[in-house]
């Protein structure tokens, strides 16, 4: 097949301040493909396809369309080019039905007053002269009274063209809105790429994984030929990817261009049919998928060769340090965030929590923390330094717990919202944990000492520890925080996403600082989104679903569909019905 | 590694907007100053030209007049540093609130009701204890006065999340009130305002009755710059209004910081309306702040929450406020309208400087380089690293705007 061009970029640039965040980039995407932009967090994946959408416009550079040069300054432009864009922060309004967020905004179609006058008086009159011709007699049957031409009164056809600019004035504010079949046009296109969606749910009613497919029918309504999609599979499930991937390929199959942002190798792998590697706003390479591997495209990713092997230890002497029993806690509208969660973390294990995002895994981590107020249940701890002896830390502050003797660390998810003040420079943000000693006033000396090992001692680069953590890069800024929380040698470390954000150096830093503390006896508790990281580093691994445990198994053992039908609340009886039910409608799909 | 192809580099000046406005990633504290200093002297040059042409005096004549008015002659300078320290002291009160990001605009209140409480001891008390100790009484009662008035905001915002400033703002109101309905009591027929009274007053240290107020400005300036930067409070402060999430996180009991921080604050705003009271008026009236309650919001922000700062940036305001007005007089013009309209537009282009201290105007470049200005690979590593933050200042100008 004669591949023809879709886009093509040249020599772009952009510049934000002193960064450089793409540097003559050229690019090209062909029709009915699937292009992957690799590349780490910051490398200017986003930026780059924000120029195509018209989010951003390039410094330097040239976009091609079709072979023509094209001038894209706003996200209008782009549509008008055929090209969309599925933001990785959905933009859909929460009370309306699919199907209106699918056809707000949607241009009314011209409405001509004049030519629309000639239309209803052509009509008219062509009616009445059928009016004139008509015979009654020629027509017997019971309903051709129905179907006989009516009589139209000039001054009725008067009076609907006098009306004409008030039509036009209520297309103009979408009146048009409120017909019944309105959802038609978007319904056939739904069925015609295969998505399986109800469109008149309300967007509120919806999973992230609906709401994604909502963005993705809504580029393609208005008609768009090129579809961008940034990070599309960091907020689902395996078995959502799959039904994804499947609706991309039937896309692709109809003709239409698809690039996929990501930084996840083994879908790259399984979805593209050319991967174009970011580096530093760089375009490094543009490969065939199936002329390459994994390691490779990680090579070029991050410019250097680096072992993506996590090893992790057989625990020893595990003991039980924290025991959670029938957490609940309700959230501000009653509703149960925590619905009898029921846990025991050990020493020297890592515990890994998996569940799609917003399942109740802050709240989880907070209530520990003392942070979340909960309803009923326990937490104990059992405290090591005095023979196990179980210490309550139910419904106390963070600071009694402290008193308590409990050291308990804890990274949350909101770096600069919980854990550090942005606005603080390292010197104070290491003190947020230590002020309290002494007598009226800050000890400042003892704080820029640990800055200092930390910075040293993680490598992180930071102009000085006087810097304000906010300009720091997002590994920078966790390599601060858990530094800082490693630092008072806690028995149990929890971690909520703590790579999210993060380049892969960066991430591996983390893993091995989780795998240190492992090592030293530490109770660690890490909540994470990749499942193929919580496999490879927890012991054992905790799948949580709005709020309920629905299993724990075993890292060494276990198997990403599995957890990823826990994910879904499903049990694991309830995934062999599932498995058969896909058995057959894989088999009708033979049949037919 | 990348392939250059210069034939493509196009600049796409037309089609671009004329200029970026870029958040300045690192200014200097020096240079932030000389900008803010600069602009002072601007703004005071400005508005004597724009007096000039109203009022067809020359410039020099307007700034002569200005000087003179604050500075011309003793009495006037007695006055000037009285009116400055007062303001310095009402703007340091408010500060640690700002610092919590506690936007207190009720200064104004609890200046008022604290004088007003002084005056109450005095007219009460006058004469049946000693003055000694009605100065003593009616300044715990001042004291009492403006922290009742900051206090209870700070409770209803630290259970209830109450907006503080609505709150502040009507606690305002209610003072006026008690004052009004007060003066009418005690004055029910005449000329409505309540004659100076003779007890309590404070005694005129160095002849004047402005060495009180700078010594007692003086004093609260310094413990304010050490309590703010090297206290646990202070620390506490800063974190609270950065972010509640960290505080709590740390094990900080976020309502009692509120509320402990606000007790200061009107503390100090009690000080400030006995000075007042007892030292300059010896009466009360609506008008006993006249509006200094506000200024100083302005003056605690136009010196960055710094108190040291702070006693520049009410130097300039009370320069402008005095000297104008004498300009008015000198000019044969008998209301101050002028003066105030020249004096805001002072403030407004100090206020609009902030903006260029904190954002950079970049106006598109005309020179068709070869390259741009790219770093070598090492610098442009480091570069990368604050990349993610930067990207998302750019996103803030819009938010950022509305302070």
């Amino acid at each position: 097949m004669e591949k023809t061009v879709a886009i093509e970029l040249k020599g772009i640039t952009k510049v934000f301040g002193d960064v450089i965040a793409n540097k003559n980039v050229d690019l090209e995407l062909y029709r009915g493909e699937i292009l992957s932009v690799l590349g780490e967090n910051g490398s200017g994946k986003t930026t780059l396809m924000n120029m195509i959408a018209g989010i951003y416009f390039p410094d330097e550079g040239q976009i091609f369309v079709d072979g023509k040069e094209v001038v894209i300054k706003s996200p209008k432009d782009a549509f008008a080019h055929k090209i969309g864009m599925i933001h990785q922060h959905f933009k859909l309004v929460d009370v309306f039905t699919a199907a209106d967020n699918i056809i707000l905004g949607e241009k009314c179609p011209k409405f001509d007053v004049k030519q629309e006058a000639e239309r209803i008086r052509a009509e008219h009159e062509a009616e009445n002269k059928a009016f004139e011709e008509y015979k009654p007699e020629e027509h017997t049957g019971v309903l051709s009274y129905m179907k006989a031409p009516k009589f139209h009164k000039p001054s009725e056809t008067k009076r609907k063209i006098a009306a004409l600019p008030f039509v036009k004035l209520g297309r103009a504010m979408k009146f048009n809105w409120l017909a019944r079949h309105r959802a038609d046009e978007v319904q056939k296109i739904a069925n015609k790429f295969g998505f399986q969606i109800d469109l008149k749910k309300k967007i509120y009613d919806m999973s992230v994984s609906e709401k994604q497919t909502v963005e993705i029918i809504k580029v393609l309504y208005r008609g768009a030929d090129i579809l961008i999609l940034d990070e599309p599979t960091a907020v689902l499930t395996p078995q959502e990817i799959d039904k994804l991937f499947e609706v991309l390929r039937n896309m692709k199959a109809h003709g239409k261009s698809i690039i996929i942002i990501t930084h996840k190798l083994n879908e790259v792998m399984e979805i593209s049919d050319r991967v174009a590697v970011l580096r530093k706003g760089e375009h490094i390479a543009t490969v065939n998928t199936s002329e390459t591997n994994e390691q490779e495209l990680t090579e070029m990713m991050v410019g250097k060769k680096v072992s993506l092997n996590i090893d992790r230890t057989e625990p020893h002497d595990a003991k039980d340090r924290l025991v959670v029993s029938g957490l609940t806690a309700l959230n501000e509208e009653g509703v149960k965030v925590l619905d009898d969660v029921s846990f025991e973390a050990r020493s020297g294990e890592i515990l890994g929590i998996a569940g799609i995002a917003g399942s109740g895994q802050r709240q989880l981590l907070e209530a520990i923390a003392g942070l979340y107020k909960v309803k009923s249940g326990e937490i104990t701890y059992n405290d090591p330094n005095n023979e196990d002896k179980p210490v309550d830390l139910r419904s106390k502050t963070p600071l009694q717990i402290r008193n308590l003797g409990v050291r308990l660390s804890f990274v949350p998810e909101d770096r600069l919202g919980m854990g550090l003040v942005g606005n603080m420079d390292l010197v104070d943000n290491m003190m947020l944990r230590s002020y309290r000693k002494g007598f009226m006033f800050l000890d400042r000396k003892s704080p820029k000492k640990l800055a200092e090992t930390i910075v040293e001692e993680l490598e992180v680069v930071t102009p000085s520890t006087h810097t304000a953590v906010r300009k720091l890069s997002g590994g920078n800024v966790q390599k601060v925080l858990v530094g800082r929380e490693i630092s008072s040698a806690p028995t149990v470390l929890m971690a909520a996403y703590p790579v999210r954000g993060l380049d892969i150096n960066s991430s591996y830093t983390i893993y091995n600082l989780l795998n240190e503390q492992k090592e030293k006896g530490v109770a660690v508790i890490f909540v994470g989104e990749d499942l193929d990281v919580l496999i490879e580093l927890c012991d054992r691994i905790m799948v949580i679903c709005a709020g309920k445990v629905t299993g724990v198994v075993d890292g060494r053992t276990a198997n990403k569909n599995d957890i990823g039908l826990l994910m879904m609340g499903k049990s694991s009886e309830e995934n062999e019905a599932a498995d058969n039910e896909t058995q057959a409608i894989k088999e009708d799909g033979i049949d037919e | 590694m990348s392939n250059m192809k210069n034939s493509a580099r196009t600049l796409k000046e037309a089609k671009e907007p004329l200029f970026h406005l870029v958040k300045r990633q690192q200014i200097s504290t020096g240079k932030a100053w000389a900008i803010r200093i600069g602009t002072i002297i601007f703004s005071i040059l400005f508005i004597s030209v724009l007096t000039s042409i109203v009022f067809r005096e020359s410039p020099f004549e307007v700034i002569k007049y200005m000087f003179e008015g604050a500075f011309g002659t003793n009495l006037r300078v007695n006055v000037f540093f009285r009116d400055m320290s007062i303001l310095l002291i009402i703007a340091l009160a408010v500060t640690p609130a700002f610092k919590m990001k506690f936007w207190n605009i009720g200064a104004e209140g609890q200046v008022l009701i604290s004088a007003y409480l002084t005056i109450v001891c005095m007219y009460y008390l006058g004469g049946k204890v000693s003055n000694g100790a009605l100065i003593v009484i009616s300044l715990l009662a001042a004291l009492v006065g403006g922290m009742a008035w900051a206090v209870i905001p700070a409770i209803f915002k630290a259970l209830w999340n109450t907006n503080e400033t609505l709150f502040t703002l009507m606690m305002n109101y209610i003072a006026l009130q008690i004052v009004l309905f007060s003066i009418k009591v005690w004055m029910p027929a005449g000329s409505g305002q309540l004659a100076p009274l003779p007890y309590g007053n404070l005694p005129h240290i160095g002849g004047g009755d402005y060495v009180t107020s700078i010594i007692v400005a003086i004093i609260i300036t310094l413990f304010l710059f050490v309590y703010m930067r090297f206290s646990k409070h202070g620390y506490e402060v800063a974190v609270v209004g950065e972010s509640q999430n960290t505080a709590r996180y740390i094990g900080i009991n976020v309502p009692k910081i509120i509320v402990r921080t606000l007790a200061l604050s009107g503390a100090i705003c009690g000080v400030a309306g006995f000075l007042i009271a007892a030292g300059i008026d010896h009466t009360v009236s609506i008008d006993t702040v006249g509006g200094r309650g506000f200024t100083a919001v302005l003056v605690s922000w136009l010196g960055q929450f710094n108190p040291l700062a702070m006693t520049v940036m009410s130097f300039v305001v009370i320069l402008l406020t005095i000297g104008t007005t004498n300009v008015m007089v000198n000019s044969g013009v008998a209301n101050d309208f002028f003066a105030e309209v020249s004096t805001g537009v002072a403030f407004l282009i100090i206020i609009i400087c902030e903006f260029f201290i904190r954002y950079n105007i970049k106006f598109r470049k005309r020179v068709e380089n070869d390259h741009p200005a790219v770093p070598d690979n090492q610098q442009q590593a480091e570069l990368q690293e604050g990349g993610t933050a930067h990207i998302e200042d750019e996103n803030e100008i819009g938010s950022e705007e509305v302070e």
